[in-house]
C-alpha cells in the first residue's frame, strides 16, 4: 500500500523531563539515502534508536515497510545498524562478526560462508576474515561494521555517524564509497550526522533537527537554497543575517528596512504584515562586488577586512552603522587577488531570489 | 654503553624487589622446602620427624579412606564454586548495571557482613542449622503447630505426610550441605568482585549490536556478554575453588564428626596424630592438585 521504507507518525521520546524527540513525523522512501542532520543533542540519534527499536517511543507510531512496530524488540525488526563506535565483537574474528547475524537467523553454514566472503569482497576486505577487530585500522573496522550489517540484506540500514571517528581524508573517500555502495545495493539508508557537508554530499533528502524537532525536510539543494528558518540557514553553510522591519510591499516583493536606513527588496514567499520584524538571509557567495553601482538595486558598503583563504577571498563589508556582511569571491584570476583593499567604497549586488525572508 | 645501562637497571630492579624477595624466600619458599623434605620422612615414636627417604606417606594417601575424603573435598569445593557462580554472577551483573552512584553502595552492603570475624559468622550458621537451631525451631515448632491446627479445621488426608515430616527436626548440621552453605556464604564476595569488575568493564553497546543482529536476550548473553566477562568468571572460580579445597574451619564447625574434608585431615595429622611427615605429604598432594587444576582451568578459559 505504501512505498515508504520508514514512517514516523508524531513520534516522541521523553527521558524523564527531557524531551529528546518531539512529535517527529517523517516518511522515508524505499531506496532513499535519507540523512538526519543536526547539532549534538538535537535528537537525531534517539530518532534512529527509535527506528532500530533500542528505545520505544513515549508517544506516536513507527512503521517499517508499512508495518507498525509497537514494542517489537530490535532483534525482530528488518533493519540493521552501523554504530558510531562500530561495536564490533572484540572476542570474535572478522568472519565471526560478519557471520553473527546470519547465524542468529539460522542460515545454513555453506550459505553463511559464501555470503560473508561476498560481502567482505564488496567492502574491499577480502581475506581478512581470520583477523580480530583490534588488528584492523579504524577505516577497516568501519567497513567490517558495514559488512556485518549489509550481509543480512536488511530492508533499511541505519547509520549513526559511521564516519565520525575517521580522519578527514579517509572520511571524504568513504563518503563517496558509501554513496556508491548504497546506489549499488539499493537499500534504504537512514544516516545520522552532525556534519552538514557530509549530509549535503551524500543524501537524497535531509531532515534538519533541533531540540528534538524536525525543522525542515528537503533535498540538499532545497535545504541550502531555501532554508525554512534562521536555524537551518545558519546550520547549513554560512549565511549573512540582516535584521529589519517590513515597511512596504511591491508586487511579490516586500521592502525591508535594516537599521532604519538601508532598504532591501526581498521576494516574500510567506505572509508577512507591515512592521513585522524579519530577517533577510543571503549566502556570502551569492553576492557580487562592483566598484560602480551596476543598477538601482545595488547596495553601497565599505570594505572592513580582506581574508585570503586559497580558493576564495572573504570580504567583511560594512553596510550601515552596525551591519557587516561576509562576501565570498572565488579567486578566478591569478595575482593580486585582493581587488578591493580595506577602506574601499563599493557596491553589492545579488539576484533577488538569492535573498530569503525569514521570520525573526 | 647500552649493556652497562641495562645492567644498572637490572641492579636497580633487584634492589626494588629485594624486600618482597627476601620475605618470600625466608617465610614461604624455605618453609615449603622443609615441608616437602618432611613429607619423605617418618613419624618419630614421640612425634617429631625421623629423617629417612621413603615414599610411604604418599602411598598412604592413596588409601581408600583418604581418597574418599579427598573425593568428598573435591565435590564440596566444586559444588561451592558452582553455587557461588550461580548466585554471584547474577548479583555482580545486577550491581554493575545500576547507576554508578548506586554501585559502590551495593558493593559496600556486600562487604559489610565480612567485617565480622569469619569464625563468628561460621558459628552463627551452626546456630541456624543445628537440630535445635533457628530453622528446626520453626520447622518442628510454628510450622508443625500451624499444620496441626489446619488439619483440625480441614480434616483432609494431605496433612498426614506433612505432619509426619515436621514432627522431627531436619538433619542439616553435620552434612555436606551444611559445609557447602557455610563455604558459599564465606566465599561469595570472592566470586562477586571479579565478576563485577569484568561486567562493569563490559561495553553494553555490544549487546545492542547483538540484538540488532537478531540475537534475542538469551543469545546475546551466551554469545557476547558471557564470553567477554569470562575473565571474571575464571578468576572468581579459582578464588572460590582453591580456598574451598583447603577449607578447615567451616567443615570443622559445620561438618560435625561425619563430614570432614582434607583440610581437617591435615590438621589432625599435625595436631592430634603428631604425624608431621604424613600431614606434609597430604599438603603437597593437595597443592599439586590445586596447581594442576588452576593451570588447566586458566588454559581452557583462555580458549
Amino acid at each position: 500500500m505504501s512505498t515508504y521504507a520508514i514512517q514516523l507518525k508524531d513520534a516522541s521520546k521523553h527521558f524523564g523531563s527531557v524531551i529528546a524527540v518531539d512529535r517527529v513525523s517523517l516518511s522515508i522512501h524505499d531506496g532513499e539515502f535519507f540523512s538526519l542532520l543536526g547539532p549534538s543533542g538535537c535528537g537525531k540519534t534517539t530518532t534512529l534508536r527509535l527506528i532500530a527499536g533500542f528505545e520505544l517511543p513515549t508517544q506516536g507510531d513507527i512503521y517499517i515497510c508499512g508495518e507498525l512496530q509497537g514494542e517489537t524488540p530490535p532483534y525482530r525488526r528488518p533493519v540493521n545498524t552501523v554504530f558510531q563506535n562500530y561495536a564490533l565483537f572484540p572476542h570474535m574474528t572478522i568472519f565471526q562478526n560478519v557471520a553473527f547475524g546470519l547465524e542468529m537467523q539460522k542460515v545454513a553454514r555453506a550459505e553463511i560462508r559464501q555470503r560473508v566472503s561476498e560481502v567482505l569482497e564488496m567492502v574491499r576486505l577480502p581475506g581478512m576474515g581470520g583477523r580480530k577487530p583490534s588488528q584492523l585500522s579504524g577505516g577497516q573496522q568501519q567497513r567490517v561494521a558495514l559488512a556485518r550489517a549489509l550481509v543480512n540484506r536488511p530492508r533499511v540500514l541505519l547509520l549513526d555517524e559511521p564516519l565520525g571517528a575517521l580522519d578527514l581524508k579517509l572520511r571524504k573517500a568513504m563518503q563517496l564509497e558509501l554513496k556508491e555502495l548504497q546506489r549499488r545495493v539499493g537499500i534504504t539508508f537512514v544516516y545520522v550526522t552532525h556534519d552538514q557537508e557530509e549530509a549535503l554530499t551524500m543524501s537524497d533528502r535531509i531532515a534538519v533537527m533541533q531540540h528534538g524537532r524536525v525543522l525542515q525536510v528537503g533535498t540538499p539543494e532545497q535545504i541550502y537554497e531555501q532554508p525554512a528558518s534562521r536555524f537551518v540557514a545558519d546550520f547549513i553553510g554560512e549565511t549573512n543575517f540582516l535584521e529589519g522591519q517590513v515597511k512596504g510591499r511591491r508586487g511579490s516583493e516586500v521592502a525591508v528596512v535594516v537599521d532604519g536606513v538601508l532598504t532591501l527588496h526581498v521576494p516574500a514567499e510567506r505572509a508577512v504584515g507591515m512592521e513585522d520584524e524579519v530577517t533577510v538571509a543571503i549566502r556570502p557567495e551569492k553576492i557580487s562586488l562592483h566598484a560602480e553601482p551596476p543598477d538601482a538595486q545595488a547596495v553601497p558598503g565599505v570594505v572592513e577586512e580582506v581574508i585570503y583563504t586559497g580558493t576564495d577571498t572573504r570580504y567583511l563589508i560594512r553596510l550601515t552603522g552596525q551591519t557587516i556582511v561576509t562576501v565570498r569571491q572565488q579567486n578566478v584570476a591569478v595575482g593580486s587577488s585582493a581587488c578591493f583593499a580595506p577602506g574601499t567604497r563599493l557596491y553589492l549586488r545579488w539576484q533577488p531570489e538569492s535573498a530569503r525572508l525569514l521570520m525573526a | 654503553m647500552t649493556h652497562i645501562r641495562s645492567r644498572r637497571e637490572a641492579l636497580r630492579l633487584l634492589f626494588l624487589i629485594s624486600p618482597s624477595l627476601f620475605w618470600l624466600i625466608v617465610f614461604f619458599f624455605v618453609p615449603l622446602l622443609l615441608v616437602f623434605a618432611i613429607s619423605f620422612g617418618e613419624r618419630g615414636t614421640y612425634g617429631g620427624v625421623r629423617w629417612v627417604l621413603n615414599l610411604e606417606n604418599y602411598r598412604r594417601f592413596f588409601d581408600p579412606l583418604y581418597l574418599r575424603i579427598f573425593g568428598r573435598t573435591l565435590y564440596i569445593a566444586a559444588a561451592t564454586t558452582i553455587i557461588c557462580l550461580l548466585v554471584g554472577y547474577p548479583l555482580a551483573y545486577f550491581i554493575a548495571t545500576r547507576p554508578p552512584r548506586w554501585r559502590n553502595a551495593f558493593l559496600l552492603l556486600l562487604m559489610i557482613p565480612f567485617w565480622t570475624n569469619f569464625l563468628v559468622r561460621t558459628y552463627a550458621w551452626l546456630l541456624i542449622l543445628r537440630d535445635k537451631g533457628l530453622i528446626n525451631t520453626f520447622w518442628t515448632g510454628s510450622l508443625h503447630m500451624g499444620l496441626l491446627q489446619l488439619s483440625r479445621l480441614l480434616p483432609l488426608p494431605i496433612w498426614e505426610p506433612l505432619l509426619r515430616a515436621t514432627a522431627n527436626p531436619l538433619t542439616l548440621f553435620g552434612t555436606d550441605g551444611a559445609i557447602i552453605i557455610g563455604l558459599v556464604y564465606g566465599w561469595l564476595p570472592d566470586m562477586v568482585l571479579p565478576c563485577y569488575a569484568a561486567i562493569e568493564r563490559f561495553d553494553f553497546s555490544l549487546v545492542e549490536a547483538a540484538q540488532d543482529l537478531y540475537a534475542n536476550r538469551r543469545q546475546s548473553f551466551l554469545r557476547v556478554i558471557l564470553p567477554m566477562t569470562m575473565s571474571g568468571v575464571v578468576a572468581g572460580s579459582v578464588l572460590v575453588f582453591i580456598p574451598s579445597l583447603g577449607a578447615y574451619v567451616t567443615p570443622d564447625l559445620l561438618g560435625g564428626a561425619k563430614s570432614i574434608m582434607i583440610g581437617n585431615v591435615i590438621y589432625s595429622q599435625f595436631m592430634a596424630a603428631r604425624d608431621y611427615p604424613f600431614g606434609s605429604a597430604v599438603s603437597f598432594v593437595l597443592m599439586a592438585v590445586m596447581l594442576a587444576g588452576t593451570l588447566i582451568y586458566f588454559r581452557t578459559g583462555r580458549e
